[in-house]
């Protein structure tokens, strides 16, 4: 018995045979990166503030890697290379939620584990814990980037860190259970820290019960909710619009009526509409670290809130 | 009996009177009392608030498992911290509010694309096409018709299927009232091992462009390169493969089989495939700043008697019949810079591709079908671009694209367009009110086809709203 080739076939086989080389190629390779054994649950923090978080939950058990900067504008990330990479070798994910990573979370999850996925222990949104601000009454982009889920800057209120910490503390135990008694001994002890820390925060903040102040973003609703500033007026004229010289102008002129004392921006954001207001009116500009590493003092999260009353606490003094 | 009952009686009413005098006279008694009330208070106190732990840790642990069977086992005493107490207690369900209940509740994202052009060109006469390429007489090539035209309108529509799968669709409404499929694709979600599949209609993973839809380009029209060696984009019917390498570099594999639904493929009725596709894309930072992607794919594509139109020194175009094989290699890269990795306020993007078309095979005359076989031929072209887009303020772009193509030598010289490099520059000032809008003023010097080079000029406006549109790389 013998085998006929045709012509056709022969012309072919150094094409199948290249195929079958390259798919020979990425088998090995899928077995030769086959990800190693480890022993530290992999965390990936879509914020600084969450990777911090995790961090002082996790201790030694955890290995955090944060997927943008204080200096980042959290809503314009794009889902680039390196973070593709770290989403797909991750355990768990802390990131904000309330649509903040809307623009670039679903594309990192493409490609990401199932345990990973919305709905899975592994998917940990912090605002999902939290009751939030500012939630629309009415959808409609004509109002600006808002978020149908509410405002979801609520690392701004210590208060709901400590109710974010509860909860995340509970997930690390449940995706971890081998080491669940070290992250409910972190967690006791975070808490502690974190409750005498509240009430010396509240005692230094009480000068700032009342005051009046403009911020540039709607970035800080919770951190007025918790120490009683009062937001009397907002430099984008929408959310996510960039100030708009008419709009800094009629700014400008509401502040006659009602006057403020400071304005507020973001480490991340640009400071220009904020010193433009200032030079108008002379009101100190305040720029607030707004995540851990958005300042020198904002090396941890006490050190967040320490720099933060410490900034507002110096523009209040000022006549 | 009557004395021992009034006795007792006596010293009810009176007794607590004593117990006061007699703690009243030596005033260390009633510190102690003090002190011991005190002791009782805080260690009911203490005892509350472990309890109210307890309690917390058991709900966090209740809403976890909630989210996800089996519920862990929890060591409860390690939480029962004595003094510690947050002051705002933790909720233990996550608090989003409950979806609304009604049948449009698991409706699929939705999105709309819409756009317009107004396009003024310096030559009246000369046709679309690419000199000394040949191409479909029906692909969508050069850069549009003069005047206001309405441009694509894109129905997109995602969402998941089931636990394993997500599903989506992108439809495209022309001007001239037609309609048709984009993509249509479903793709696996809980594969695992960084591997998915995507089964449909979907565009190729080939180069950086041609994944990109034609909204999301930086310019109006896609390079010479894309529409001369590509048909403007390859998108295909089939199955891709992907495989996300587990390593902290970013690394992804493909692999893609399918129809191949047009040019270079000829949409053939075949067993098997008709065209497949290798591609591997790595990248990763430096430093906070920049950010990069680099790629090598290849695209087969097979053709049985495939009409192809070609624009010769004249302006008459000639038509022949092609069958056999294109293979194209592209070499892809995007390099991009902001600030701190804060593209906000600006940014750099610098883009640039090469492509190698080899079309192997023979080529007939139509008005011969019944001719003598033509003999087997090879010809090879290239094409290039290189494009940067600067933002030099938040919601302004200005950007530069640069490109030329080398024809194959054999149809150069077939077409009698010898010597003739088409080429290209285009410079493009866009303006961002916010992510959903965009308005682009685009001026271009075309030499790619024979004769005095062409001026374009093209407004064009884009949209989207409905779903929120993701940042892709």
């Amino acid at each position: 018995m013998s085998f006929k080739l045709s012509p056709r076939r022969w012309r072919d086989a150094p094409t199948s045979m290249a195929a079958i080389a390259v798919i020979a190629a990425i088998a090995a390779l899928m077995v030769l990166l086959a990800p190693p054994a480890q022993a530290a649950l992999r965390v990936l923090a879509c914020e600084p503030e969450w990777g911090a978080l995790a961090q002082v939950l996790g201790g030694a058990a955890v290995e955090v890697s944060v997927a943008t900067n204080a200096l980042q504008d959290p809503h314009q990330i794009q889902a680039k290379p390196s973070l593709i990479a770290r989403t797909r070798n991750a355990d768990l994910l802390v990131c904000t939620g309330a649509e903040l990573e809307i623009g670039w979370l679903p594309l990192l999850l493409q490609a990401a584990p199932a345990k990973l996925q919305p709905g899975q222990p592994g998917h940990f949104m912090a605002a999902d814990f939290v009751r939030k601000l500012d939630v629309p009454g009415q959808l409609d982009r004509a109002q600006g980037d808002v978020h149908a889920a509410g405002n979801p800057h609520i690392q701004t209120d210590p208060r709901r860190i400590a109710q974010v910490a509860a909860a995340l503390s509970a997930r690390l135990q449940q995706i971890d259970p081998a080491q669940a008694a070290v992250y409910a001994k972190a967690h006791a002890e975070f808490a502690q820290r974190w409750q005498q820390a509240l009430l010396k925060w509240s005692a230094q903040a009480a000068p700032l019960k009342g005051l009046p102040v403009v911020s540039q973003h709607k970035a800080f609703v919770y951190l007025f909710d918790w120490l009683g500033l009062v937001e009397v007026a907002v430099l984008e004229p929408k959310p996510g619009v960039e100030p708009s010289a008419s709009h800094l102008q009629s700014v400008l002129a509401g502040l006659k009526a009602t006057p403020a004392r400071m304005v507020l921006h973001a480490a991340y954001q640009d400071g220009r509409p904020a010193e433009w207001l200032s030079r108008q009116t002379g009101l100190p500009v305040v720029k607030l670290p707004f995540t851990v590493g958005g300042s020198d003092g904002a090396k941890d999260l006490f050190g967040l809130f320490d720099d933060t009353l410490a900034r507002l606490l110096a523009a209040a003094a000022k006549p | 009996m009557h004395k021992l009952v009034t006795t007792a009686l006596m010293w009810a009413v009176i007794a607590p009177w004593a117990t006061i005098s007699v703690a009243a006279e030596p005033d260390a008694a009633l510190q102690q009392l003090r002190q011991d009330m005190a002791a009782l208070r805080a260690d009911y106190e203490a005892r509350l608030q472990r309890l109210e732990q307890r309690l917390q840790a058991a709900e966090a642990v209740r809403a976890a498992s909630v989210l996800s069977a089996p519920a862990p086992v929890l060591a409860l005493p390690a939480m029962t911290a004595p003094t510690s107490a947050v002051s705002a207690p933790a909720p233990a369900l996550p608090l989003s509010a409950a979806p609304p209940l009604n049948a449009n509740a698991f409706n699929p994202a939705m999105s709309l694309i819409l756009s317009g052009t107004y396009l003024h060109r310096s030559r009246l006469k000369g046709s679309a096409g690419v000199s000394g390429f040949r191409l479909p007489a029906d692909a969508d090539i050069g850069p549009g018709e003069r005047g206001f035209n309405l441009g694509e309108t894109e129905l997109g529509l995602a969402a998941s299927v089931d636990p394993a799968w997500r599903g989506a669709t992108s439809l495209a409404l022309h001007g001239d009232n037609s309609v048709s499929v984009e993509e249509a694709w479903v793709q696996t979600t809980a594969l695992g091992g960084g591997v998915s599949i995507k089964l449909g209609r979907a565009l190729s993973g080939i180069g950086t462009l041609n994944a990109q839809h034609a909204h999301t380009w930086d310019f109006i029209d896609n390079p010479l390169a894309y529409q001369a060696l590509l048909g403007t984009q390859v998108r295909d019917d089939g199955l891709q493969l992907r495989w996300l390498a587990p390593l902290d570099q970013y690394l992804e594999l493909g692999a893609e089989l399918g129809r191949g639904l047009g040019f270079p493929a000829g949409n053939n009725s075949r067993n098997g495939a008709g065209q497949w596709a290798l591609m591997g894309h790595t990248g990763g930072d430096v430093g906070d700043s920049h950010s990069w992607r680099a790629g090598l794919s290849v695209l087969n594509a097979r053709a049985a008697d495939l009409a192809l139109q070609a624009q010769g020194a004249s302006d008459s175009s000639v038509i022949d019949s092609f069958t056999g094989r294109t293979r194209v290699w592209v070499v892809d890269a995007v390099w991009k810079w902001a600030p701190n990795g804060n593209a906000t306020r600006t940014n750099f993007k610098l883009q640039g591709e090469w492509l190698r078309s080899t079309r192997q095979g023979r080529l007939t005359a139509s008005e011969a079908a019944d001719g003598p076989t033509a003999p087997t031929t090879t010809a090879a072209a290239t094409g290039w671009y290189l494009q940067g887009i600067y933002q030099f303020m938040p919601g302004w772009r200005v950007g530069l694209r640069s490109e030329r193509l080398v024809p194959a030598a054999f149809d150069a010289a077939a077409l009698g367009v010898g010597g003739l490099r088409p080429s290209k520059q285009t410079l493009v000032l866009e303006h961002n009110a916010s992510e959903f809008s965009r308005l682009r003023l685009q001026i271009a010097q075309d030499r790619s086809r024979w004769g005095a080079a062409e001026t374009q000029i093209g407004l064009q406006y884009q949209m989207s709203l409905g779903a929120h549109a993701a940042h892709g790389f």
